[in-house]
C-alpha cells in the first residue's frame, strides 16, 4: 500500500422513517457535516465514493448519478459501490482503495438511502432479489430469508428466542443516547417475546425498521491527515467477499463469507487474535440474532456462543466488549447504505472519545464495523485505530 | 453523532402532512413486464417438475450433486457432467412461520416455508418451498417431508407444480 488511509470527518443527518429532504439534499447535509468536521471544503476532496442500496426503494435508476451533486461528486472521479446491506461499509473501502493506493489523497464517502418512496411497505422491493425462476412464485418476502437463518441458527446451536431478544433490548436501549436514533427505547426481554409474530421466529422488536438518512466519511492519506488533525482515525484493515446466491445451499447457521471478510482485514491490520484485540464493534444488526451470527463469523465469539456474551452483558457499553454503543440499526434506525456507515461514524466518534453518553467505559484503541447484505451472501469489514 | 456537533439534520414528516398538503409528493406506478428465459439448467428442470420428477446436475471433479440444477460448477469452475434424477423427499432444514406476503401485508393464513435438503443431492443442498398438511407447531428441522404435486395435467413446468411438501411420519 502506498498510502496508510485515516478517517479524518464524519456527518449523518437524522434517521426517520419518513423525511421531507430529498435523497440529494439528505446526502449534502451529511457530506457538508462530514466536510465541516474535517475542516475542509469540496475544493480540497480529490475523489467521491457513493453507496446506495437498492434503485427499487426510490424508483429511480442510476442512482449513483443522480445523487451525485447532493455527494460532492461533480466534476471529480466518481465510483458507486453497491452490495446490498453491506454497502455502507463497503464506501469507505472503495474509498481506502482510492487513497491506500496513492491514486488520491483525499477521498468522499457518502452513503445515503430513503426507503420510503416505495408503497405499500420498502419490503416490496426485496421481492426481485429472489430467484425470479424458483422462489418468487412461492411469495417469498425479504424476512423469509432471516426467519429462516435464525431458525437454523437456533436449532444447531440450541439458542432460546430469549437470548436473542437481549441483543434489541440493548441496542434499542443504547440508541436513547444517539441524537438521530429513530427507535431509542428502554424496552424488556417480554416486550420483544411478545411483539408481533410476523415471520416466526422473528417477531416485530427482533427487526430494524425500514428508514430515511445519509452519513458520510472523509479519508485522507497520512500525510494530509496529519495535518488536519490531531485525532486522526486510522482505516487499518478492510475486508470484503461475497458468497453464491445459492443460499438454500449453504449452512446458514454460520457465515462464512463474513469469517473470509474479517481475516482479510485482520491480516491487514496485524490483528492475530480479534478476540482480545478489538476493543469494541459495530457489528451488522438488522435483526437481533444477525448480531450474535456475525459476531461470530467476526471470531469475536465462538460459535454458537455470542448470545450467552449478550445475556451476561459483555457486549453492554461498560462490558469487556461493547457491541453497537451506538444503538445499531435496531436503535438509530436502517436506512440501508447510511446505516452501515452510520457504524463507520460511531467507531470513529468513539475513537476520538467524542461519542458523548455513548461512550464506552473502556479505553478503545481498536474497532471494527461490519455490514452484510445481498442475498445472505456478502461480508464487508473494516478495521479502525486511534 | 459526535458530542461536538450540537444540531442535525432533517425534517421527519408523516404520511398524514403530505395527505394534508403540507408538503408535496407526486406519485408514479411503474408497471414493467419481463420475459425470463429460464436458462439451459433450470428450463430441463422445469420440464423435468412438468413430469413432476427432480433432476439435479452432478461434477464429476468434486463429485456434488447439484440442485437447484446448474451448467457449470461454481466450485470447480468447469461444465458440469450430467443429468441425476433425485427424489421427491428430504428434510427440512429449516423453517418459518410467515404472517406477512411479498409487500410486507398482513395474510390472513400464515404462509409455511422452508428450506427443504432433497435426498439423492449432496448434503445440504436444499431448496425453498412450503409446507403443507402440518400443523404450524407441528414442524421440526430434521422433519422427513415429501412432494406434494399439482395433478399432471394441472403441472405448467414451474416450481408451483409441487404445491409444497409435506410430513411422511417417521424420522
Amino acid at each position: 500500500m502506498k498510502n496508510r488511509v485515516a478517517i479524518v470527518g464524519a456527518g449523518m443527518t437524522l434517521f426517520r422513517r419518513r423525511m421531507l429532504e430529498s435523497p440529494k439534499e439528505l446526502s449534502f447535509e451529511a457530506t457538508r457535516m462530514a466536510l465541516d468536521s474535517a475542516g475542509l471544503e469540496l475544493k480540497d476532496i480529490q475523489s467521491v465514493v457513493s453507496g446506495s442500496a437498492p434503485d427499487a426503494f426510490d424508483g429511480i435508476h442510476m442512482k449513483g448519478e443522480y445523487l451525485l451533486d447532493g455527494m460532492g461528486g461533480i466534476g471529480k472521479p466518481n465510483q458507486r459501490v453497491y452490495v446490498g446491506g453491506g454497502t455502507g461499509v463497503f464506501t469507505p473501502i472503495g474509498g481506502w482503495w482510492n487513497v491506500a493506493s496513492g491514486l488520491y489523497d483525499t477521498c468522499l464517502c457518502v452513503a445515503e438511502e430513503k426507503m420510503s418512496p416505495l408503497h405499500p411497505h420498502p419490503q416490496y422491493a426485496f421481492w426481485s432479489i429472489f430467484d425470479q425462476i424458483l422462489e418468487r412464485p412461492l411469495g417469498t418476502t425479504l424476512l423469509w430469508i432471516f426467519s429462516l437463518e435464525m431458525r437454523r441458527y437456533m436449532h444447531k446451536y440450541g439458542i432460546k428466542e430469549e437470548d436473542i431478544a437481549s441483543v434489541a433490548v440493548k441496542n434499542k436501549g443504547n440508541a436513547v443516547d444517539h441524537p438521530c436514533a429513530q427507535l431509542g427505547a428502554k424496552i424488556t426481554v417480554d416486550d420483544v417475546m411478545n411483539s408481533e409474530p410476523i415471520c416466526w421466529p422473528v417477531k416485530r422488536l427482533d427487526v430494524s425498521p425500514p428508514s430515511d438518512g445519509a452519513a458520510a466519511v472523509v479519508l485522507a492519506s497520512e500525510k494530509i491527515a496529519k495535518r488536519l488533525t490531531d485525532q486522526p482515525v486510522w482505516l487499518d484493515g478492510v475486508g470484503w467477499t461475497l458468497d453464491t446466491t445459492h443460499w438454500t445451499n449453504r449452512d446458514l447457521a454460520y457465515p462464512e463469507y463474513v469469517e473470509k471478510a474479517a481475516w482479510m482485514a485482520y491480516k491487514m491490520a496485524g490483528i492475530k487474535k480479534p478476540k482480545k484485540e478489538i476493543d469494541i464493534a459495530e457489528v451488522y444488526d438488522p435483526f437481533d440474532y444477525k448480531e450474535l451470527h456475525h459476531m461470530e463469523g467476526l471470531q469475536l465469539a465462538g460459535k454458537g456462543e455470542a448470545p450467552k456474551m449478550a445475556v451476561d452483558g459483555v457486549t453492554q457499553r461498560d462490558g469487556d466488549l461493547p457491541v453497537c454503543p451506538s444503538g445499531g440499526l435496531l436503535g438509530v434506525g436502517n436506512p440501508i447504505a447510511a446505516a452501515g456507515m452510520m457504524k463507520i461514524c460511531e467507531v470513529f466518534w468513539q475513537l476520538r472519545g467524542e461519542a458523548g453518553k455513548r461512550q464506552v467505559k473502556k479505553d478503545a484503541r481498536t474497532g471494527l464495523a461490519q455490514a452484510w447484505g445481498d442475498l445472505m451472501q456478502v461480508g464487508t469489514v473494516a478495521v479502525m485505530r486511534s | 453523532m459526535s458530542q461536538k456537533i450540537t444540531s442535525y439534520p432533517g425534517h421527519e414528516i408523516t404520511p398524514e402532512d403530505v395527505k394534508e398538503g403540507k408538503y408535496l409528493d407526486v406519485v408514479y406506478k411503474f408497471e414493467p413486464k419481463y420475459s425470463w428465459a429460464a436458462g439451459v439448467a433450470i428450463s430441463r428442470f422445469l420440464a423435468e417438475l412438468k413430469e413432476g420428477r427432480i433432476i439435479a446436475r452432478k461434477c464429476m471433479n468434486c463429485e456434488r450433486i447439484l440442485v437447484p440444477p446448474r451448467m457449470y460448477c461454481e466450485q470447480c469452475f468447469r461444465p458440469t457432467d450430467e443429468w441425476v434424477q433425485i427424489k421427491d423427499t428430504g428434510t427440512v432444514n429449516t423453517y418459518s412461520i410467515s404472517h406477512v406476503g411479498t409487500d410486507a401485508r398482513r395474510l390472513k393464513t400464515p404462509i409455511l416455508v422452508a428450506v427443504v435438503d432433497l435426498d439423492g443431492a449432496t448434503p445440504g443442498m436444499g431448496i425453498l418451498h412450503n409446507l403443507g398438511e402440518v400443523e404450524p407447531s407441528k414442524i421440526k428441522v430434521g422433519m422427513k417431508v415429501k412432494a406434494v404435486w399439482k395433478s399432471s395435467s394441472e403441472r405448467q413446468g414451474a416450481i408451483t407444480d409441487i404445491r409444497y411438501f409435506k410430513p411422511i411420519g417417521e424420522e
